[in-house]
């Protein structure tokens, strides 16, 4: 009778992965503290970015860096820092944004 | 609907998948790698994504920055009272902050002017601050405090702008929890980090401008742009946004680190769906002529794909969860850390949502059976005469 240890394996596995959704949901309510008590921290220090990437400025503080920063040599040269090279998508993203503003700057009546 | 039926022939998938049992553990093997490449990265992906947003989400509502020649300056304190002016702007507070390299340690950290930090900040601090009353005190982050192998009352030479050696004294250190945002940090009184980085007393590192109507700050953020046209305002759904493209380029840079293996098993997938091996071609002839339905075969091979991709399936997103929740990403961290020197233990929170299993059953589960269905149809539909003959 394979398809009996078959469907306990599987049924085994579902159980698993139902007590792993389960444990998501208990951590995330024991970790809603420590959450509130960083989101007053970036209130309060008035925190824009993650203290993630510290070897450049511009990928310590991603969202306030010059647009042009981690591409200094020319578009879309190969970055010297890792992270620098992988922000493109977000570089783009605030040429973009940046271009909009400027539109809306241009045409103030609409 | 007779259940008997369906039980033999799933008890004839797993005889059948048994007789070429080390065949089978490689595909399982294999599918359960790719499975658990596709989980890593978007549970990693998702839950840092999901941290930045939760957490930046309390940032200030606008920043105006000043640019001189495509780069960012010291800002007037004038323009402060240029942008208060403008209607529905409540408050304007001036940032004092920038960077130290450090040689001993070839580090950066981030210097913040503060003058008084709140209950619920000093709680997630060891040591005292503010309470203690001198100059050059400071508050650091674990990550520098681990660098310098310093602790609270100890000294951290800092070089200022002005050439001279000011030595910074730890009055405190901020706690593990805070790292993601804290790691880095060296917190002084705003006097004290002016010294340092010889900051005019009328000039600050960027300015905060509180918004009454938060649906008005692009429309503020319009109006300081035509006013002071050398200023660049950053709103806090711009911040929000850089986030979440970082995350999920870096997600799927990920996988495309681990493209090689997912070419290997498309591969095997598109080789099962382009034929089936003469032995298999024999076996659905063989059940043909004895009576097996069309259906009955194409069920067969339903199941036998089922019981491949469920054995891959659910230890592939068991793995990628302790993977990324339980052993902290191990495999992609040197992808997220890039060069730093200092680099926060992220304790990530935990997240199964039930979209990303859906997403990750599309891209795995259906591929694969579908590719496992259409030959055996192909076969299945043809006469088990001319199958057997080849």
């Amino acid at each position: 009778m394979k398809y009996k240890i078959f469907s306990g394996i599987l049924l085994f596995e579902i159980l698993l992965l139902t007590t792993l959704a389960v444990s998501v949901s208990i951590s995330s309510t024991k970790r809603a503290p420590a959450l509130k008590a960083n989101q007053q921290l970036v209130k309060n220090l008035m925190l824009t970015d993650l203290s993630l990437w510290t070897e450049a400025r511009y990928s310590r503080h991603p969202s306030q860096a010059d647009f042009f920063a981690p591409f200094q040599d020319v578009p879309a040269a190969i970055e010297r820092f890792p992270s620098g090279s992988l922000t493109a998508p977000a570089a783009l993203y605030k040429l973009s944004q940046n271009a909009a503003s400027m539109a809306k700057i241009s045409r103030p009546d609409r | 609907m007779n259940i008997e039926k369906h039980k033999r022939i799933l008890e004839f998938a797993l005889s059948s998948l048994f007789r070429q049992k080390l065949k089978n553990i490689v595909i399982i093997l294999a599918y359960t790698l790719n499975v658990f490449i596709f989980s890593s990265a978007i549970f990693f992906s998702e839950s840092l994504k999901n941290e930045a947003v939760a957490l930046l989400g309390y940032s200030p509502e606008l920043i105006v920055q000043r640019m001189r020649g495509g780069r960012h300056e010291l800002v007037p304190l004038q323009y402060a009272e240029k942008i208060k002016e403008i209607r529905g702007v409540t408050a304007v507070t001036p940032r004092y902050w920038g960077y130290h390299y450090d040689p001993p340690v070839n580090s950066n950290y981030t210097f913040l002017g503060a003058d008084q930090l709140p209950p619920e900040v000093l709680e997630m601090v060891e040591g005292s601050f503010f309470e203690q009353e001198g100059k050059d005190l400071c508050v650091i982050g674990q990550g520098v405090a681990d660098n310098r192998f310093v602790d609270t009352e100890d000294i951290i030479p800092v070089l200022g702008a002005d050439g001279k050696l000011h030595a910074l004294r730890v009055a405190g250190i901020f706690t593990a929890k805070s790292t993601i945002l804290t790691n880095d940090l060296v917190i002084l009184k705003t006097a004290d980090l002016k010294k340092i980085f010889l900051i005019p007393d009328d000039m600050a590192t960027d300015l905060v401008v509180k918004v009454r109507n938060v649906n008005e700050v692009s429309t503020i953020a319009r109006k300081i742009q035509e006013m002071i046209p050398d200023s660049r305002p950053i709103e806090k759904s711009q911040i929000i946004k850089t986030y979440e493209a970082i995350f999920s380029w870096r997600g799927g840079l990920m996988v495309a680190i681990f493209f090689g293996s997912i070419t290997a098993f498309s591969i095997l997938a598109w080789d099962k769906a382009t034929g089936l091996s003469g032995q298999e071609r024999k076996e659905i002839g063989i059940l043909k002529a004895i009576g097996w339905d069309t259906s009955d075969i194409i069920e067969l091979k339903f199941w036998e794909g089922l019981i491949i991709s469920s054995m891959a399936f659910f230890p592939g997103i068991i793995f990628a969860h302790a993977h990324i929740y339980l052993l902290g990403g191990l495999i992609f961290s040197p992808l997220m850390k890039g060069w730093s020197s200092i680099f926060p233990q992220i304790n990530l929170a935990p997240q199964i949502e039930p979209y990303h299993l859906i997403v990750i059953i599309f891209l795995t589960i259906i591929p694969y059976i579908t590719a496992t269905l259409i030959p055996s149809w192909k076969a299945a539909i043809t006469d088990p005469d001319m199958i057997m003959r080849g």
